[in-house]
């Protein structure tokens, strides 16, 4: 059943990682609050947000603390409630610096703005200009991974037309659950969030794409677009990267998108259903980006769990709820086993784009042995994108800009399928995104 | 006419036309080459690193001879001698330049910078420091993985084991500048070789606040600027908590060499000799304060206690 061959897929590549879906059913749980959260003001693709708070300052929970500056950036706001505290460059799951508000937590005071029942609210008062300014006020962001400004992707450009929306609920990475538990305890809510982008977008038509290991969420949701009329609900084949943007089109309705485009340019659009939840909080609800989903999972932790979660909480004190950090661990990763970053530091914040936390024992997480490339063309076949992962790592190894241009090393999505699947262990993502930021470099020069 | 004379008649022949025919086609066709060109080759140390900025050694040469003045060309490994052989071949001038040498600007050896996390991707230093700062806190310094000397081609440079940071071999370096644009964190820096190959240099490029910076590595510049009030030549300057010395102001007097509380201003072949004796000159100057702020307490407290008495009568009175 799950390797249903009668079900829709992408056609190039792919691979078939191990599930490991071990928080699948745990419900989604709200984390008590931090004594203190750290919110990076670089949580986005795009400029950095101006600061609008001091040290000192008291904020409200969902209080505007930086201003996006220019089209292409988004709002922040503040998770807590609380006094602001030190404003200071702080390591974020990047490895890097960047500037962070500390924010001492002091009761929970929420802006009176924000509504905060329960209630459903189906009715869309709004026109898609306002609709699009609710969303880019609330800071919301692409929460699949890449945290594109959402209001960006919906101002599709003059000359463009979209005639489908897909709701991407795939979830392809091995571990995370977040999205899946989201879908079986916010289902009315996402599919009025769905309503809202379709209205935004003036598209009749909509897709909620997601992947056969979930069967109980197709079932409910299945049921549940009976009431939205437009709205379908598709079953996809269990195959990595299924949710990757461009292979999700191509599944749904084999329209490919030309190498360096984007899905408008071939009528679609796709959000996840993270961020499809936020932006019906954002337009019915009033409430910015704050909190979102994490799962928190592993194989030798106590209990791997869903969090809900206010942005800028350290990593540190999920993995305690979640039963404290094994002491076979390994590594504690950032997002998927697949895409995922290793932290160099457990006291990093979560950020608007964290989808997981993954706890790995050291025996699973060390590098096997580099051995020489055999020139199998495995990592040909396990590509998404049709590249040539062997041949770009070695343009890439050799510096050869304008070669690795020629054969398209900027369409790679970093989905980590090559290095997957070769034989020879060779770390050849790695060397990949080394040639795609010595081409950036060059082009910027 | 038996065979054999006819076969070699036959061969002599055709190859007689064919060498008055490659005579007149290659009169015709000659590339005409400058004939002071090979000898330049000649000249040139032939290495084809690239430190001139030209694509090896035959580029070097051929820009060489087209150019009208050579001052804007140099070629780093063989230094004055080889310009000024190359300017006799060309009949020009050449101005003398300081050689240069390249030089290490972080200290965090492992014993200084704390490891926070382990890296086990890919050996190279671009690409770790793409994914994070590297295995310590510190943002700014030597990610450790040898960039720089797989970059070498004079073998002047190695990883020192015990610090985990590279070493700059001085007499085999010709400052070709491979190892700087190797670096993906500008560790290394081409200096001049100095007078008497001394050269002072602030071994750090971290820009972090004081407490940070401290302990992120334990040897890092906090840019408390005592450096910067010690030197009298202005070759010190400051900026984003980070001092760096001015090598064409600095005048190798190295008395910030020793006032710096990291340790960290490297005095490379400045003698031992002169460092101590600055060391004693300093010692002395402290102490000399230290009595004269003895000395200043004394007198504000004996002026205390003669204004005592006044404030004592004054409460009395009220």
């Amino acid at each position: 059943m799950l390797f249903d061959n009668r079900l829709k897929t992408f056609h190039k590549g792919g691979v078939h990682p191990d599930d490991n879906k071990l928080s699948a059913e745990a419900g989604i749980e709200e984390l008590p609050l931090p004594r203190s959260v750290t919110i990076p003001i670089y949580q986005h693709i795009g400029a950095p947000p101006k600061i609008v708070v001091e040290r000192g300052d008291m904020v409200k929970t969902g209080q505007v603390i930086a201003v996006h500056e220019g089209f292409v950036s988004a709002n922040i706001h503040s998770s807590v409630s609380g006094k602001v505290g030190k404003i200071d460059p702080v390591m974020d799951s990047s490895g890097y610096k960047h500037t962070a508000i500390n924010i001492r937590v002091k009761g929970d005071e929420w802006m009176e703005t924000i509504d905060r029942s329960e209630e459903l609210i189906i009715e869309i008062p709004y026109s898609p200009k306002e609709i699009i300014e609710k969303i880019m006020q609330a800071g919301v962001v692409g929460q699949g991974g890449a945290a594109f400004p959402s209001h960006v992707k919906l101002s599709v450009p003059e000359g463009k037309t979209v005639d489908t929306l897909v709701i991407n609920g795939v979830e392809c990475e091995p571990y995370l659950t977040a999205d899946h538990r989201l879908m079986l305890e916010k289902p009315r809510e996402i599919l009025v969030g769905t309503r809202i982008l379709m209205k935004a977008l003036g598209v009749d038509r909509a897709i909620v794409a997601i992947e056969n290991n979930k069967e109980d969420a197709i079932a409910l949701l299945s049921e549940m677009v009976k009431d939205h009329p437009g709205i379908t609900v598709e079953a996809l084949k269990v195959q990595y990267p299924q949710g990757g943007e461009k292979q999700l089109i191509e599944a749904l309705l084999g329209r490919e998108v030309p190498s360096g485009g984007l899905p408008h340019d071939v009528g679609a659009m796709v959000h996840n259903v993270g961020t499809t939840y936020s932006m019906y909080l954002a337009v019915q609800k009033n409430q910015p980006l704050i909190q979102r989903v994490v799962t928190v999972t592993g194989k030798s932790l106590q209990k791997p769990s869903n969090f809900l979660v206010r942005i800028g909480t350290p990593v540190i004190d999920l993995v305690a709820a979640a039963g404290g950090i094994p002491e076979d661990t390994g590594k504690v990763i950032s997002g998927g086993p697949m895409m995922g970053k290793a932290l160099a530091d457990l006291k990093v914040p979560i950020a608007k784009a964290t989808s997981g936390i993954l706890v790995i024992p050291a025996a699973e997480s060390k590098r096997a042995e580099v051995y020489q490339c055999l020139r199998c063309g495995k990592c040909i076949e396990a590509c998404p994108m049709g590249l040539e992962p062997y041949q770009l790592m070695l343009l890439a190894k050799g510096e050869n800009t304008d070669k690795t241009k020629e054969e398209n090393i900027l369409d790679c999505m970093e989905c980590g399928s090559c290095s997957f699947v070769c034989p020879s262990n060779r770390p050849i993502l790695d060397y990949i995104r080394f040639g795609k930021a010595k081409l950036k470099k060059a082009a910027k020069e | 006419m038996n065979e054999v004379t006819a076969t070699v008649l036959i061969l002599v022949s055709l190859g007689a036309i064919a060498a008055v025919i490659l005579y007149f086609v290659s009169r015709k066709f000659r590339v005409k080459e400058d004939p002071r060109l090979p000898m330049v080759m000649e000249a040139l140390p032939n290495t084809n690193c690239g430190g001139c900025g030209l694509p090896g050694c035959a580029a070097f040469a051929e820009a060489l001879v087209k150019a009208d003045d050579l001052a804007p060309y140099h070629c780093p490994v063989g230094g004055n001698e080889v310009m000024k052989e190359v300017a006799e071949i060309l009949g020009k001038e050449v101005e003398e330049r300081d050689p240069y040498v390249a030089v290490v600007r972080c200290s965090g050896s492992f014993e200084h910078r704390k490891q926070t996390s382990v890296y086990d991707g890919a050996a190279n230093c671009t690409i770790a420091s793409e994914l994070y700062s590297g295995d310590h806190g510190c943002a700014y310094g030597c990610v450790g993985l040898g960039e720089c000397v797989d970059a070498c081609d004079f073998d002047a440079m190695y990883m020192d084991e015990t610090t985990g940071l590279p070493v700059v071999i001085e007499d085999k370096c010709t400052a070709c500048n491979a190892c700087v644009t190797a670096c993906p964190k500008d560790i290394l820096e081409l200096w001049p070789v100095g007078r008497k190959s001394q050269r002072i240099y602030v071994a750090c490029k971290n820009e972090e606040k004081s407490g940070v910076a401290r302990q992120e590595c334990s040897v890092a510049c906090t840019g408390c600027s005592k450096c910067l009030e010690e030197c009298k030549y202005d070759a010190i300057a400051v900026e984003k908590n980070l001092a760096t010395i001015d090598f064409e102001k600095c005048t190798l007097c190295a008395k910030c060499v020793i006032v710096c509380d990291s340790e960290n201003i490297k005095a490379d072949n400045v003698p031992a000799k002169t460092l101590e004796k600055l060391i004693e000159r300093q010692q002395k100057k402290l102490e000399k304060e230290k009595a004269e702020k003895e000395k200043n307490k004394q007198a504000a407290r004996t002026e205390k206690n003669v204004e005592s008495p006044t404030v004592k009568s004054e409460k009395d009175a009220i």
